[in-house]
This record gives C-alpha cells, structure tokens and sequence, in this order.
C-alpha cells in the first residue's frame, strides 16, 4: 500500500525505482555443535569463495569507477579471506570444537577484531573494520543472508540507508542509483552534498524510510518536495512521470542558459560559479554553463586512503582541474581535515568538540609538511590555468599572514629550482569563523578575495551544530545577524577594490539570491545544477532596485520577517 | 634457510596496501615465509599476522625463507619492498 514519508529535500530531481535497502543484516549465530566436520569444513570452503567472487566484482568495478586507489582496500579484504592464519584457525576450531563453520568464524574473526580494536594506534583499530567486513560477508552466505553493498548494485535503484558515508558514497555508481534517501542529515550533510554533486534526486532526514521501506519496492524519490512515496498506486506513479517530465522539461529551459552570461536585469554580470570536490565534477560544471569553481575541496584528495597523497599525486588532480576549466578561475581551498571529516591515517587524538578543534588551517600551521606538500602541488599547477588559493578556517590576521608566508616561501624555492610558478595567483581567505567577518575591513588589506563559507559561518554564529537536527531550527542563513556580517564582509572588499564571493549552501538558495546580489556580492560559488536556475532567477532582477532595500531588510529583526521581505519586496 | 634484513622507511610503516603486495608475493611461493619485528614472528602470507605486527616508520624487521624456492623469493620480497616505498 502507497504510504508517504517526509524528509528533507537534498537534491532536486524526481527518480522512480526498485527500493535497494543498503543493510547489513542481522546476524544471529546459534551455537550449536555439529557431526559432520567434513561437511562443515567444506561449506566453510563454498562460502569463502563465493565471497572471493563476489569481492573480485566489486574491485574490479571499483577500479573502472573509482580508480587503482580506492580499489585497493578490496584488495586487502580479499587476503583475509584466504588468510592462512584466519582459515587455518577457523578449520582446527571446527575440527577440534565440533562447532559450526559460523560459529568457528565468529570466535575467530572476534579474537582478530579485538586484537586489533586494542591495538595502540588509530589506523590499525580502523582495519578492525575491515575484519568484521568480510567475515560478515562470508557468514551471510553460511547462513544464507542476503549482504547489501553499494558497489554490487547492477540495475536502476533507489538507495535506502540509515546515512551514506563517504565510502558508500564512492561507491555508488550514478549509471545505477536514480535517487537516495536516508533516515539522518539535514541539506549540509555529506550524503546531500554528494548528491548534488552528483546530480542525484535526494531526501535525506526522513527517520524512518529504514523501517519501512522493504527491498525491491517501487519508490517514488522527490528531491524536489522532500517526499518519498513507498509502493506508489499507479496513479500516483503517472502523477510523478509527469513531475518528472515536467522537471526536465525545466531543466532543458535552463540548459538553453549554459551558454549565456549572467546578466541582471539592469545589465550587472556576477560571476556563476560551482563547487567542486573531485576534477571528475569539472563536466557537470561545464555542462551547466559555471564561470568558475568557486570551490575545489581538495580534502576529498586525502580521504577513503591509508596514506597522505604525494605531491605528484595532487600536483596531477589540480592540474587536470585547471587545465579542464580552460583558463576560466578556480578557487582551490588548501585541506579542510578535521570537524566532521577525519583521517584515520593522522591519528590525531579524539575532540569532545571537533567543529571548534584541530582542524583544517589550524592543523596545516602545526603540521607543516602536509601543508608545504600540498602548497608546492599547487604552485606547480599553477601555470595550467587561473589559480586563486584560499585558506579554511582563518580565525585571525597572524594565520592568515603565516599561511600567506608558508606559500610565498615555498613559491620562491621552486621558482630557484626553476619550476615555472604562475605570477598571479590571488591568495584569499574563507570567511567562516565569526571573527573574521567582523573585522573584515583589517582583512581586506591583506587579502585578495574573501570567500564567504555560510555553512560554518551561521553554525558559528549561531552556535548551534549542523549535524544535530534538534538545533536545526537555528540554521538560520536569512537571520539579519548573518546578513549584517555577510554585509559586512562585501563592504570591506568594495572598500579595498577586492572582490568577495560565496561558497556556502546559500549562494545557490533562492531566496537569498535577491538579498545577496543587493548586497554586492560579486561571485556566487553553488553546486553545478543550481547555477542555470540561478542565472534565470538573476536575468529577472535589479541589481540597482534591489539594493534601494538593503538599509531596510538589514534592519528587520527575525528570520520570518526577512523572508516575509522577499516575498513581497524582493521577487 | 635464507634471512635478510629489512628498515622501514616509509612514513606510514606497513600499511594495509603495502601488507597487501608484501603478502600477495609471499604467497606465490612455496617456501615458509615469516617476518620477525619487535621480538614476535608472523607468517608473511598471512595479511592479518603481518598487520597486527604495527609496523612504524624506522622498524627493523627480518624477513626468512626457508623451503625449495627460498632464495627466489627472498629476492622478491626484496623487489616489493622497494617498489613499494617500504623500506630497504
């Protein structure tokens, strides 16, 4: 029966598909002694290789899709399945305890994963999981379970999970996965982010779609309203062909503005531009009509990996990003480690509040030679396009000149070891830490550009975690607080003649559209399918109309009020 | 019986990539391949025994072979070792 759940729209698009539910099963291993050893040694022998076969698919596919690197940790997961050590412990146990072969590799694997969760090193209690992987793998086949993974996923798809990590999500193959939705995350979750980027209809934050969505179900995903329908009548699903055609009816609308410049209504250009996380994003950028990227995360670089990226290895990914872009900017921030995102290889000790801790230029101050690494990469790339660097997280003036000094000094040994080094790289900052964009007007001496990250800066203004939805209600980027610094920010650039920008989830948001463009912001930095519905919206405002309101919106006194404002004033 | 040894050098010790090449060579072979670190000895076809080792940056670690192709695959070992920025 048809049944309708809420969530939060993630990525905007309609997708209807067989529900694929990415779970582990629930294993329960009964304890039971057996009298045919022979029988079980042999049913041991059956499941390990159906999972060898299985995993060789899986890194075979990895490898097309996700390249040598992140294939490897299949590799990996393949040896401990013919471990002699783990095999040869499983087969003695079933010979000598009469146990089943399940049993056997419970009490095994278990013995191999606690040693390892009590090893005296973060990256080796990581590899604890990798045990419990596969050994799960091999015991859903002793017991017949069916094992979910995102990587084995070989037809049209809706994927239902509790929240995709970043591994899932690298895994997941866009040919296949028509639409995701997810019990966790708000719209600045990783998972959201993700599908944006990847240009796949989601709803994340739906609580329950777990509970009752049920494997191989028809499912209706609308990332456009945020719903998910369960087993749709056949008329609801002709009503959602019919969105869906309707949705892409638009899209082909906007495509006609790919290669349009942005032009206000009264003939004033703001630059269009995308975030990016991967150079594989550059063809979605193009292929939506960006001026720039406004964004590259280079931190994707260093994740779902055992070691740090070479500077060969990253000189390679910013090279193919500048060369792509065909002399048009790229923003490209230095690594933003930390908060939610960490590294496993760093072992870095835990933080009770990681978002406020050791993370990004913090850590990259401190741990010089991941810094200078990744510094050097980019200035040797800098000669294949228009390079600007940005720093994450400046909190004050003397980081922000320390950086600057760790580039300058770097760029003046390649240059003496004669590598050609681009002479106009423009070094700005991300506005995000609260600090900075209220004395702004001292930064914009030193600085080339700001670049206004509204995802941290409204957490940190308004102290209230993204992640933690019971506070979600204090994500508030139309809140006068966030326009005043965000006003703030712009006036101080305009003043030093610098150029000030926006890479947050709001650049691309409609209603702040109006409000920031009266502001002045100069560059719009969004994900890549926003940027066509961005350009139609600014084609039908006034740059000069608009910024007659600024004084008045500024000074209303709540959220709902600035809203309200837009509706009737702005649009 | 053949024995050589080993000093780590790269950064990150022996890895689960690494480890895996290492492991993936020894088990070509027929000979009994063990490495031996920090006084315990682990067989070096076994992904899990090597790992567990927790090998860091600047180990000593002796590798021995011992059975009817012993000397080949020491020198492959030898060859992993250095094509994998593990040590010398």
């Amino acid at each position: 029966m048809s049944e309708k759940i809420t969530g939060i729209a993630a990525s905007s698009g309609i997708a209807i598909a067989k529900v694929f539910v990415l779970a582990n099963p629930e294993i329960v291993i009964e304890r039971k002694t057996v009298s045919d050893k022979a029988g079980e040694v042999e049913r041991l022998e059956k499941a390990l290789a159906t999972s060898k076969s299985e995993l060789e698919i899986i890194r075979d596919k990895a490898k097309v899709d996700l390249g040598e690197d992140k294939a490897a940790i299949f590799d990996a997961h393949l040896l401990v399945l013919s471990d002699p050590e783990l095999v040869g412990a499983v087969k003695s146990k079933i010979e000598s305890d009469s146990l089943s072969a399940e049993a056997a590799l419970d009490d095994v694997s278990s013995m191999f994963i606690s040693m390892f969760e009590n090893m005296d090193n973060d990256y080796m209690k990581e590899r604890a999981a990798d045990i419990r992987d596969v050994s799960k793998r091999v015991i859903s086949h002793l017991l017949n379970l069916q094992f979910a993974s995102p990587a084995s996923i070989t037809e049209e798809t809706i994927v239902v999970a509790e929240d995709l990590t970043p591994s899932d999500t690298a895994q997941l193959n866009r040919k296949y996965v028509k639409g995701f939705a997810t019990d966790i995350g708000g719209r600045t979750s990783h998972s959201a982010i993700m599908s944006r980027s990847m240009e796949i209809p989601a709803v994340v934050g739906t609580k329950t779609i777990m509970e009752k969505a049920e494997q191989g179900v028809l499912a209706i995903v609308d990332g456009l309203s945020g719903e998910v329908i369960l087993d749709p009548t056949p008329e609801e699903v002709d009503k959602y062909k019919k969105k869906q055609a309707d949705f892409q009816a638009q899209q082909e609308e906007w495509k006609k503005l790919v290669n349009e410049s942005t032009k206000t209504a009264d003939d004033h250009h703001v630059e269009l531009a995308a975030n990016i996380g991967n150079p594989g994003d550059i063809e979605g950028v193009l292929n939506n009509g960006g001026e720039a990227v406004g964004l590259y995360r280079t931190e994707f670089l260093y994740m779902g990996r055992d070691k740090l990226p070479t500077e060969d290895e990253q000189f390679e990914a910013y090279k193919a990003v500048l060369e792509k872009m065909e002399g048009k900017p790229v923003v490209i921030r230095t690594l933003d480690i930390g908060g939610d995102k960490e590294l496993p290889y760093l072992d870095l000790p835990k933080e009770m509040n990681p978002f406020l801790g050791f993370r990004a230029i913090r850590l990259c101050l401190e741990q010089q030679d991941i810094f200078r690494t990744q510094l050097r990469a980019l200035l040797r790339a800098s000669s294949y396009g228009q390079l600007k660097v940005m720093f994450p997280m400046i909190a004050t003036l003397n980081e922000f000149r320390e950086a600057k000094g760790i580039l300058l000094e770097e760029k003046e040994k390649l240059v003496s070891e004669g590598t050609s080094v681009s002479d106009n790289i423009e070094i700005g900052m991300m506005v995000e830490i609260p600090s900075t964009a209220v004395l702004a007007d001292r930064f914009a001496k030193e600085v080339d550009f700001f670049s206004i990250g509204t995802n941290d800066l409204i957490q940190y203004t308004m102290a209230a975690d993204r992640m933690n939805e019971r506070v979600s209600y204090l994500y508030q980027p139309y809140n006068p607080s966030i326009l005043r610094l965000i006003n703030n920010v712009i006036t101080a650039a305009h003043k030093e003649g610098k150029w000030a920008g926006m890479c947050g989830e709001m650049a691309g948001d409609e209603t702040a559209i109006p409000l920031l463009l009266a502001l002045g912001l100069d560059e719009f930095s969004m994900s890549a399918t926003s940027i066509l519905p961005a350009r139609s919206q600014l084609a039908k405002l006034s740059k000069e109309e608009l910024s007659k309101h600024k004084e008045a919106f500024l000074n209303l006194d709540t959220v709902d009020e600035v809203i309200d404002y837009v509706k009737t004033h702005l649009s | 019986m053949v024995e050589k040894i080993f000093k780590v050098t790269s950064s990150a010790g022996i890895h689960a990539r690494p480890a895996t090449s290492l492991v993936n060579k020894a088990s070509q072979f027929n000979s009994d391949l063990n490495i031996e670190y920090n006084g315990r000895k682990a067989n070096l076809k076994s992904i899990m025994g090597v790992m567990a080792m927790g090998i860091q940056q600047g180990a000593e670690i002796k590798i021995t072979a011992q059975g009817s192709d012993e000397s080949e695959a020491i020198k492959a070992i030898e060859e992993t070792m250095k094509s994998e920025g593990l040590g010398e």
